[in-house]
């Protein structure tokens, strides 16, 4: 029951409509499929596979490339300590060891509740505001033992409901192309001559 | 110093940002807290480049580009403008790619520039398709970065809603769909073949070169130009005020400016637009107006100059200009723009094992000296860390590095030790330079502070050989 569901096939449509080659549409459908169902099912990769006419094999293949993509079920909020060396310098261990501590889990491990999951994360771009973690890629910054407790009690709470949607969901937003100002799309092999504006230019 | 005791930044929307008494090209609109919104954005001068490139053909534009010789910020500094003319003539479809994918150990620039002004991105972005004549474009935004995906995805909206992107962009024959593209989380994905590969929907390995350059032949075999978020957002600057407003700026071979992360042990870590030319590294760690030094007072032991990638230098080379050939020269590299800090406290292996483990981590598998090299160099320097290492494994961690980049590696100079500086860059037996990445830290860490790594394995002379007993085992 985890193929995409009838509104998300809609969208699929529409994000594999925007690529000249469908198979580009292959990480952003993985993406909406992980958005529906916390994580990457068989189900949905055959779906998949099917909507952008690839096997499943090779769908699992790109897929398990990357590391956003899990293929278990994973908590509600998974919660990535950064520890490369800007973080590490400024005290990741200590904090990964009281995350462990306060959840009572090891890194790659997820609650009884299934509420979070902690990880080991790598640079996050934020290496001023050390040490940094990210709960569903959202960014806490210098992050003290008592920050970090005040989160997960905020987690379990749902105050941060708003702020942070369940795993799996990037954006709170999509890109939307507006019909009558798309250009339209087409395989690079149908395109033989150049674009308007370069063909009127002296060059 | 603790955590909640630094200095915050004055833009609490641009966390880690400070402003300086300094031209601003790129971070214009940091200071507003709105500044990621069309209309902030057309208030303080938001698509005039773009107006104004559309105003002239696109090959003056190009030829704007050119003259301003605004050099790529993704690491390997190669001018814009020439890159755009290597596009073979009457090969069409030709495509913008946008590198989004930020994720260099220390580097923290394109994100902020993606949520707090993303409309410039767009705006560099419809500039460079226009000059360049391509007519899509994707712009591919590291997956682990949720903000900015909203920011970008809500200017794209706006952007064409507005009539700046899309069908006969401001009436004229303009037209481009520019596409958000969501990253998944790889490192090497950044390698701008590598990200062609992932935008084909495909694992993000990057290609073997020959062809060097995707600008012939890149995505779905077509001409492709590929360009960091950074490069792009200083088009509009140049659109608007003239290539000469821009090399008035900066230093001839490296106009303009140029954002750079400095981060670790100093008093204010911080990302600050600074203007090429104009700083030592000296400047940026211990100036007032970049990081104000080390923090709680203590002595500054190593700095990594320019990335995880970039070999590291000690307190001596601190009066370097922050200009690539003089680090270069130096044994570095300036690289992705991130400077981090070690104090005296600092335990260099376990340092160094950060990086090596981030390099291990990221190899694609591609090429055997990188996925073995790398892993091996990862196990290595953890067994040595956790104290279970023997004076052997210091040398096996050269044999390895030899394997990846044969003949000498690039180091500082250390006068305690009477080394000369090695100047950059290495050889490589790698498609890509993540596996010397996973060498290059443990490189200048076991060369520049060889007596850490001597206190923490075990000697020769002090190993014994296991005693046989006479008893059977039960
Ligand atoms: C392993 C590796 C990782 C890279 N990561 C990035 C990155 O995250 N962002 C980026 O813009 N360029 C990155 N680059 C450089 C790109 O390959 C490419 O040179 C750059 O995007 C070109 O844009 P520019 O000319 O505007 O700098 C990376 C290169 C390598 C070898
Ligand atoms: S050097 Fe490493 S990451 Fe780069 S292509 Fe080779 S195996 Fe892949
Ligand atoms: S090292 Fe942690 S965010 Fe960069």
């Amino acid at each position: 029951m985890s193929r995409l569901s009838d509104h998300n096939v809609i969208l699929a449509k529409e994000i594999i409509a925007r690529y000249p080659k469908q198979k580009s549409a292959l990480i952003p459908l993985v993406h909406l499929s992980q958005e529906q169902n916390g994580y990457v099912t068989e189900d949905a990769m055959r779906h998949i596979a099917d909507m952008i006419d690839v096997t499943p094999a090779e769908v699992y293949g790109t897929a398990s490339f990357y590391e956003m993509f899990r293929f278990e079920p994973t908590g509600k909020y998974l919660i990535n300590v950064c520890g490369t060396l800007s973080c590490s310098l400024m005290g990741a261990d200590s904090l990964m060891h009281h995350a462990e501590q306060t959840l009572g889990i090891k890194a790659g491990a997820t609650t009884d509740d299934g509420l979070i999951t902690l990880q080991h994360a790598e640079c996050q771009a934020a290496c001023t505001e050390a040490p940094t973690l990210q709960v569903n890629y959202r960014h806490r910054y210098r992050v003290t033992h008592e920050s970090f407790d005040q989160l997960v009690d905020d987690l379990r709470s749902g105050a941060l409901d708003t702020e942070i949607p369940p795993h799996g969901t990037l954006g709170r937003n999509r890109q939307q192309i507006p019909a009558d100002r798309a250009v339209a799309v087409q395989a690079p092999e149908d395109v033989t001559t150049g674009p308007a504006w370069i063909q009127v230019s002296p060059a | 110093m603790t955590v909640e005791s630094r200095v915050v930044s004055p833009y609490p929307w641009a966390p880690g940002f400070y402003p300086g008494d300094r031209p601003e090209i790129v971070t214009s609109r940091f200071q507003y807290e709105d500044g990621h919104t069309l209309d902030r954005y057309l208030a303080t001068g938001g698509y005039e480049g773009l107006r104004a490139a559309l105003a002239e053909s696109p090959s003056d534009v190009h030829e704007v580009v050119k003259n301003s010789t605004l050099l790529g910020r993704g690491g390997a500094g190669f001018p814009a403008g020439v890159k755009w003319g290597f596009t073979p003539q009457g090969v069409w479809p030709r495509y913008l790619v946008v590198n989004g994918d930020e994720s260099e150990p220390g580097t923290y620039k394109d994100r902020l520039l993606m949520e707090c002004d993303p409309h410039q991105l767009i705006e560099g972005s419809l500039i460079a398709s226009y000059a360049a004549g391509l007519s899509q474009g994707f712009l591919y935004i590291r997956g682990e970065m949720a903000l900015a995906h909203e920011r970008v995805a809500q200017a794209l909206n706006d952007a064409y809603a507005a009539g700046y992107i899309g069908k006969n962009i401001l009436g004229t024959d303009f037209s481009i769909d520019i596409v958000l593209h969501w990253g998944a989380g790889a490192y090497v994905v950044g390698e701008e073949t590598a990200l062609i590969e992932s935008l084909e929907g495909e694992r993000g390995m990057p290609r073997l070169k020959p062809p060097f350059f995707p600008a012939a032949v890149g995505l779905y075999g077509m001409p492709t130009i590929v360009n960091n978020v950074e490069t792009l957002s200083n088009l509009p600057f140049i659109a608007r005020e003239g290539s000469e407003a821009y090399t008035a700026i900066g230093t001839p071979t490296s106009p303009g400016t140029r954002m750079i992360a400095v981060s670790g042990h100093v008093k204010r870590p911080g990302v600050y637009e600074i203007v090429n030319g104009s700083t030592t590294f000296r400047d940026l760690i211990f100036g007032d107006d970049f990081a104000q030094g080390i923090r709680d007072g203590n002595e500054l032991k190593a700095f990594v100059p320019g990335g995880g990638s970039a070999p590291w230098f000690l307190p001596d080379q601190l009066d370097i200009p922050f200009e690539g050939p003089a680090a270069g020269a130096a044994g570095s590299m300036l690289g992705s723009g991130a400077v981090m800090v070690m104090d005296s406290t600092t335990d260099i292996p376990a340092a160094a094992l950060t990086l090596v483990q981030f390099y291990a981590h990221e190899s694609c598998g591609k090429c055997v000296p990188c996925r073995e090299g790398g892993t091996w160099l990862y196990r290595i320097v953890e067994r040595i860390v956790a104290g279970h290492g023997t004076d052997a494994d210091l040398e096996t961690i050269f044999e390895v590095g030899q394997t990846i980049c044969p003949g000498e590696m690039p180091h500082a100079s250390s006068e305690r030790l009477g080394l000369d500086a090695v100047p950059f860059p290495y050889k490589m037996t790698t498609i890509c330079f993540v596996g010397p990445s996973a060498y290059a830290p443990i490189h200048s860490a076991l060369t520049l502070f060889p007596e850490e790594f001597e206190a923490l394995v075990t000697k020769r002379a002090d190993r014994r050989p296991i005693p046989v007993t006479a008893e059977v085992p039960a």
